[in-house]
């Protein structure tokens, strides 16, 4: 299990990112945080990943403290970050050095076969698209099977059928081993495909706003009343987090639009 | 001919047209860089031939080429170029070895770069023609001071584009070495070295083109071998041919070296996206 326990972040130039963020998330569980530019919620998951540890509180992993990345813990950010020396399979095995040759090769062609991308195991990364660029980095994330899996924004630079497809399909990866997912989003729609639960940021400092479980059984269907009901109800959190008085025409507006995507 | 058929020939024709297009024009690109200095050297032949000019001073392509296969006959050629080709291999050697390690250090810890680079900026800026003298007195007149001289040429292009290279290299790709745990060993070798590679190699480049110019500079200076004292000694004696002669062979190492260590590192960078016009 996961533990955030009043995790607060004050950079040395005297911002403060993050205010006390306590939250528990169980093994297994697909939970997002999201919320506007600049509420802290990219602090939060790099405090988590032990890249950038906070400054107060504690993150728990296991009973473990987290203050360095962590074996358990594998990240995958905005942008795909592949290394352009190396080939689309060396990347993927990246995180396997340490494993004998014939096992990492074998655990590599498994995931590129996985991700799709069998036939791209010898291609440089700036042969890719984004969307295949991505995949590759899914890939070289879950490889080493973390317990956790921590994603930045991870589709945000990709177009709107690239991103709807590639969240599907991080969802069918998801079960294979079925690792702890945190995900950072400002799309609500993405949110809600993913998640068991949402985290609602507000900022300056950043701390939780509100918690909004989504009980909709998987696949989800982007289109269903149900999912606009739960849609309805993030954006006005998010509304109430920047102190704006909800407007159910605007709400509307935005959900008839496709307007999901918050900043 | 059916309407099909005859699509298929009007697609087929222009793809094979492409190909001997492109094949021509992959012998032919090089080939253009030899227009302007061929022509060049058949104008003068023809003017020196046609008795507009004498050639004494600038002589014409057939007495140069003549002069070069007399100095080849006589052994002469061989024995300076390997001379100096020595004297650039040993002063390279050690301004790249002694650069690499002072750029390696000062591009990776900021502690080091505040120690040592203001004054290796401050000896940057002295001309290196300057130190000759004072080399000359320190080391003698003979390979040590004509070593040290190519080492210093060498070493400021080296140092610079090392350093600059290590301090430039995308942080977000040393976060995904942090993110899978690198020792700092491991940091320097899978993500630092690939990452700096590229603008290392050039520096390496741009260094061994001006150990070739100090090269020159330490030959001129007083030696009793090597291209450089080809050249003084063409000069002492009249013998504008064999100036030629020097610069040209000159010119021919100094290209090959330069293709040499492009070669040696083509394999290393084939993963660059860059653009590639052939």
């Amino acid at each position: 299990m996961l533990v955030l326990d009043r995790v607060g972040k004050t950079y040395p130039n005297g911002v403060h990112a993050l205010g006390g963020v306590s939250f528990e998330v169980e093994l297994g569980e697909i939970l997002a945080v999201i919320g506007g530019s600049g509420c802290g919620k990219s602090t939060l998951l790099r405090a988590i990943a032990g890249l950038d540890p906070p400054s107060e509180g504690a993150v728990v992993l296991d009973g473990e403290r987290i203050g360095a990345p962590h074996a358990k813990i594998g990240i995958i950010f905005q942008e795909p970050r592949l290394l352009p020396w190396l080939r689309v399979a060396d990347n993927v095995g990246f995180g396997l050095a340490e494993q004998p040759k014939a096992a990492r090769a074998q655990r590599v062609a498994a995931a590129l076969k996985r991700v799709g991308l069998a036939d791209k195991a010898n291609v440089w990364p700036r042969e890719l698209s984004g969307g295949q660029a991505q995949r590759v980095a899914i890939a070289r994330a879950l490889v080493p099977r973390p317990e956790v899996l921590l994603l930045d924004e991870p589709f945000s630079a990709l177009d709107a059928f690239t991103r709807t497809d590639l969240q599907d399909h991080l969802l069918d990866l998801w079960a294979d081993a079925k690792p702890t997912l945190l995900l950072v989003t400002h799309d609500v729609d993405e949110a809600i495909v993913l998640a068991d639960r949402i985290m609602v940021m507000r900022p300056r400092p950043g701390r939780i706003f509100d918690e909004i479980a989504v009980d909709l059984p998987r696949p989800r269907d982007r289109q269903s009343a149900a999912f606009d009901f739960v849609k309805r109800r993030v954006l006005a959190g998010l509304d109430r987090s920047l102190n704006r008085a909800p407007s159910s025409a605007e709400d509307e507006q935005k959900a008839e639009a496709g307007a999901a995507m918050w900043w | 001919m059916s309407l099909v058929g005859m699509t298929i020939a009007a697609e087929g024709a222009p793809a094979q047209e492409r190909s001997i297009v492109s094949r021509r024009s992959r012998l032919l690109r090089p080939a253009l860089g030899f227009v302007l200095p061929v022509t060049l050297a058949l104008a003068w032949e023809i003017i020196v031939r046609l008795g507009w000019s004498t050639g004494r001073l600038a002589p014409p392509p057939s007495v140069i080429f003549w002069t070069f296969v007399d100095l080849a006959r006589t052994g002469e050629l061989q024995r300076d170029t390997l001379v100096t080709l020595s004297r650039v291999a040993a002063g390279f050697g050690l301004g790249a070895a002694v650069a690499t390690i002072v750029g390696a250090a000062t591009g990776y810890s900021p502690t080091l770069r505040r120690l040592l680079d203001p004054s290796l900026q401050g000896l940057r800026a002295i001309p290196s023609i300057a130190w000759i003298p004072l080399f000359i007195l320190w080391l003698g007149i003979f390979e040590a001071s004509k070593v040290t001289l190519i080492a210093v040429g060498v070493f400021f292009p080296v140092y610079l584009g090392l350093m600059g290279a290590i301090q430039s290299v995308d942080r977000k790709l040393v976060e995904v070495g942090r993110a899978f745990r690198l020792s700092d060993f491991e940091m320097v070798r899978r993500i630092l070295l690939p990452a700096v590679l590229p603008a290392y190699v050039i520096s390496l480049r741009s260094g061994l083109g001006l150990g070739w110019m100090f090269v020159v500079a330490a030959e001129l200076m007083g030696a009793s071998e090597g291209l450089g004292y080809l050249l003084i000694d063409g000069q002492q004696l009249g013998k504008p041919a064999e100036i030629v002669a020097a610069i040209v062979a000159f010119a021919i190492i100094g290209k090959a070296t330069d293709w040499l260590i492009a070669l040696a590192a083509a394999p290393f960078l084939r993963w660059e996206d860059v653009v590639r016009h052939d």
